[in-house]
């Protein structure tokens, strides 16, 4: 499908690094957004601070770029003002699980009707290389020069412990299954989660050997690990590595929701 | 026609509200406030409007932003440590040209401090509490009826000049009840919607305002807290594009200050003058009911915020300013900046009002 | 014409509902210029409360008692810490169950507390009984006020008891009986 139109192609090209796994985010979301059927009028992003969100600056629609963490309660206010609107937000592992946690644990309760695209690099790229709170343990930093020793979120975990309607996690290489993850969490009435491992070669990549894209992507084919298959090693007694990322659908359940158009 | 009614000065700020259209409340729990909270929580989904209570007071104003993208007249109320937690969003809400409204009322700080004891110790945060230049509209009720007027009133002036209007407030005037005439209909100042075809979403009028760009209306509006141009892209290095930004936030408020600012003026010929706002402005009145033969003036400022610098030459032969505040002065250094005579700033800290004896004491000393 | 009345009780007696129905009365049926104040903080949730009442022919501004010339006292700690600054040219109601000092002002005794559990089967209308006695003893609003007032503002099925409550309260003062 061509989306061209989607975009605001007067701001390209973008801020984004060469590499950076973002621009697939945002086609995957945009693949599923205009798969939907919806009309640029019908549909409503926001971001908070960050590199992922600054998406919605290239996208055609109204948008709302918000402070850092509180994309989420300012959504809340537009999505219940104005329930026809279809809501979907950017948001990055520094944005939403740091300065933005209580508002994510709150919008997953109320499971209030969006949908949040999480870009999680492990590290705040736009201050260049900080560790967030899903920086792996041992991984390095500019703030975590020693490798980092706090155990970090499981974001898709923490959703669904909250109360979200739709959890899935995917990573930029599995293009297909993320376009059709947003597209589900599109459908789902109530709070969709959506988290996209997501390579950054700048800002994670340069302090851990990483900066070769390609070998961020064979880590994202090679690690990668269907939940159905890490539910069967549980279920078998046999151990998940612990270096694996556990990719598919999480939930997807029928909680009461608010702010669905009645 | 109007109808009597005996109104807690909380409970006429919500009715204000819903009589100017406010239909979208967020808020979170805070003494002195609540009661705000609590009438709008039982009386917005009886209008078709919406009442949520958030996590906290920076997703409180947060909410209210949103909401008012959308058209919607949006309001919160807070204290003065929810004014501090709102304060980034106040200065996003400046900076994108968010029409929303605020209610503090106010109570003995810093900190947690006095609950429910009344203070104007936030008078300088409203003004000046989000980081960078921009400005604000703050007015100031002294009596129940000003709660429901005033409110109404700070929609439009948030709607006119699409900026946040601070209705501030104090304990006192918040909890006493007095009775008022509510009428059966209020004057609306509609926000200006972008309409004409071609039209950039921040390209201000004549009035420096810009014409607002509804979502959801075709508009595809950027609205971002970043330095950005007339289209809204961010324009983040350019130092004329945020020099003419910036200066255009303050100036179309500041430039219409004449506009603004209201202002009572009692006895212009005094050489003794009080200068005051809200519920201060009761104890004023009581000490010139109580010496009608002294001549004191007073001046009392319902719009703080912008201060019409030009209101105390009204008094042409004044020789003092006594300005009594629930505070340690914020609003007299700033009279002292626009007159030559001396401005007798009298604190009043605690919780209690001054009395009108204790500021009678001070005006017969200046006489 | 005006008067300052001063309500004091414990957290629970309703004496802040009491000085709204006062102030209800006289702003909205006897058409005055009121205002009515009233303690927050910790202490009205079970230490002693207090709401006061202006009432004026002419406007009001300062909005605090300054000279109350009216007392309702409904605990011993009320008046203690506000009964007993009462002025000689005062009048003071009290419910002489729970109040066992006396003032140097004028006053009547209402043993409002056992009435309303004796007689009207719920101690909670007490501060009622003890508003039919203050308007009764003062005159401070025309009694279909405060009848009116009384029941705008008590729950949905409780009118009837209420009623009851002021009636008996204004036949519990005996004009020159007082203290």
């Amino acid at each position: 499908m061509n989306f061209l139109e989607w975009y605001r192609v007067d701001r390209l090209p973008s801020i984004f690094c060469a590499g950076c796994g973002i621009g697939t985010v945002i086609n995957c979301t945009l693949s599923a957004v205009t798969s939907m059927g919806w009309r640029r009028n019908d549909v409503v992003f926001l971001s908070g601070i960050g590199c992922s969100s600054r998406a919605p600056g290239y996208i055609r629609t109204d948008s709302l770029h918000t402070t850092h963490g509180r994309a989420l309660a300012f959504a809340t206010g537009v999505k219940l003002a104005e329930p026809r609107l279809n809501v979907i937000l950017f948001t990055g592992d520094g944005d939403l699980a740091a300065i933005g946690g209580n508002h994510f644990i709150h919008a997953c309760r109320r499971n209030i009707d969006l949908t949040v695209v999480c870009v999680n690099n492990y590290i705040y790229g736009m201050t260049g290389g900080q560790g967030s709170p899903t920086t792996p343990v041992g991984a390095r930093s500019s703030t975590t020069p020693y490798g980092s020793t706090e155990t970090p979120f499981d974001l898709s975990e923490l959703a669904m412990a909250a109360g979200a309607n739709y959890v899935s996690r995917w990573t930029p290489y599995h293009t297909k299954e993320l376009t059709a993850a947003v597209k589900a969490g599109l459908e789902t009435p109530g709070l969709s989660f959506i988290e996209v491992m997501t390579q950054c070669p700048t800002g994670y990549g340069r302090a851990n050997r990483l900066r070769d894209v390609k070998e961020f992507m064979e880590i994202f084919r090679m690690r990668s690990m269907l939940k159905q298959k890490a539910d069967r090693l549980l279920k078998e007694g046999k151990p998940v590595p612990p270096d694996a990322i556990v990719i598919g659908e999480f939930v997807r359940r029928s909680r009461p929701v608010m702010g669905r158009r009645g | 026609m109007t109808m009597r009614r005996f109104l807690q000065g909380n409970i006429a700020c919500a009715e204000g509200a819903i009589a100017a259209g406010c239909r979208f409340f967020a808020g979170y729990p805070i003494t002195p406030s609540t009661e705000v909270a609590e009438h709008m929580a039982e009386r917005l989904p009886k209008m078709g409007g919406t009442f949520i209570q958030m996590e906290d007071e920076i997703a409180s104003i947060a909410a209210v932003i949103g909401a008012s993208w959308t058209g919607k007249r949006a309001m919160t109320a807070t204290s003065g440590p929810g004014l501090s937690l709102m304060m980034e969003n106040i200065g996003y809400a400046a900076m994108t040209e968010t029409p929303c409204v605020i209610v503090d009322i106010q109570r003995g700080g810093p900190s947690t401090g006095q609950p429910t004891m009344a203070s104007q110790g936030d008078m300088l945060q409203a003004r000046f509490g989000s980081h960078g230049d921009y400005s604000i509209i703050a007015l100031s009720p002294s009596g129940v009826q000003e709660m429901y007027e005033m409110t109404v009133h700070a929609f439009n002036m948030a709607d006119r000049y699409r900026i946040p209007v601070f209705l501030m407030a104090d304990e006192i005037v918040g909890h006493m009840r007095e009775p008022m005439e509510v009428p059966d209909s209020v004057l609306i100042i509609q926000r200006r919607l972008l309409e004409e075809e071609g039209r950039k979403p921040f390209e201000p009028r004549e009035d420096l305002v810009p014409d607002f760009p509804l979502f959801g209306h075709g508009h595809f509006v950027h609205v971002t807290g970043l330095t950005h141009d007339e289209r809204g892209y961010p324009s983040t290095s350019n130092p004329e594009v945020h020099e003419r930004l910036v200066k255009r936030l303050v100036q179309k408020v500041e430039g219409a200050r004449r506009e603004i600012a209201m202002f009572d003026v009692v006895n212009p010929d005094a050489e003794v003058v009080f200068v005051s706002y809200g519920a201060p402005s009761r104890s004023v009145q009581q000490v010139l009911h109580d010496f009608p033969g002294e001549g004191f003036g007073h001046l009392r400022l319902k719009t703080p915020w912008p201060f019409p610098e030009w209101a105390p030459g009204r008094f042409e032969n004044a020789k003092t300013f006594i300005f009594p505040e629930l505070n340690m002065g914020q609003m007299a250094r700033e009279l002292e900046r626009h007159v030559d005579q001396p401005v007798i700033s009298v604190p009043k800290l605690g919780g209690a009002l001054h009395s009108p004896e204790e500021l009678a004491k001070v005006a017969m000393e200046e006489r | 014409m005006r008067h300052e009345i001063l309500l004091s009780g414990f957290g629970g007696q309703g004496i802040i509902l009491s000085s709204v129905i006062l102030g209800r009365a006289a702003a909205i049926y006897d058409l005055k210029h009121v205002i009515q104040t009233q303690v927050y903080g910790p202490e009205a949730r079970g230490g002693a409360s207090m709401g006061g009442v202006i009432i004026d022919d002419e406007p009001i501004h300062y909005p605090k008692l300054r000279r109350p010339d009216i007392y309702l006292i409904m605990s011993q700690e009320g008046f203690e810490r506000y009964g007993a600054k009462a002025e000689a040219g005062a009048v003071m109601v009290l419910d002489s169950d729970l109040v066992q000092s006396r003032p140097g002002c004028r006053y009547f005794e209402v043993p409002a507390t056992s009435v309303a559990k004796k007689e009207l089967g719920k101690v909670i209308v007490a501060n009622i009984v003890m508003l039919g006695a203050l308007v009764r003893a003062t005159g401070v609003v025309s009694e279909g006020a405060i009848e009116r007032a009384t029941l705008e503002s008590v729950p949905k099925g409780t009118e009837e008891l209420n009623l009851k409550a002021l009636k008996r309260g204004r036949e519990l003062i005996i004009m020159g009986g007082e203290g």
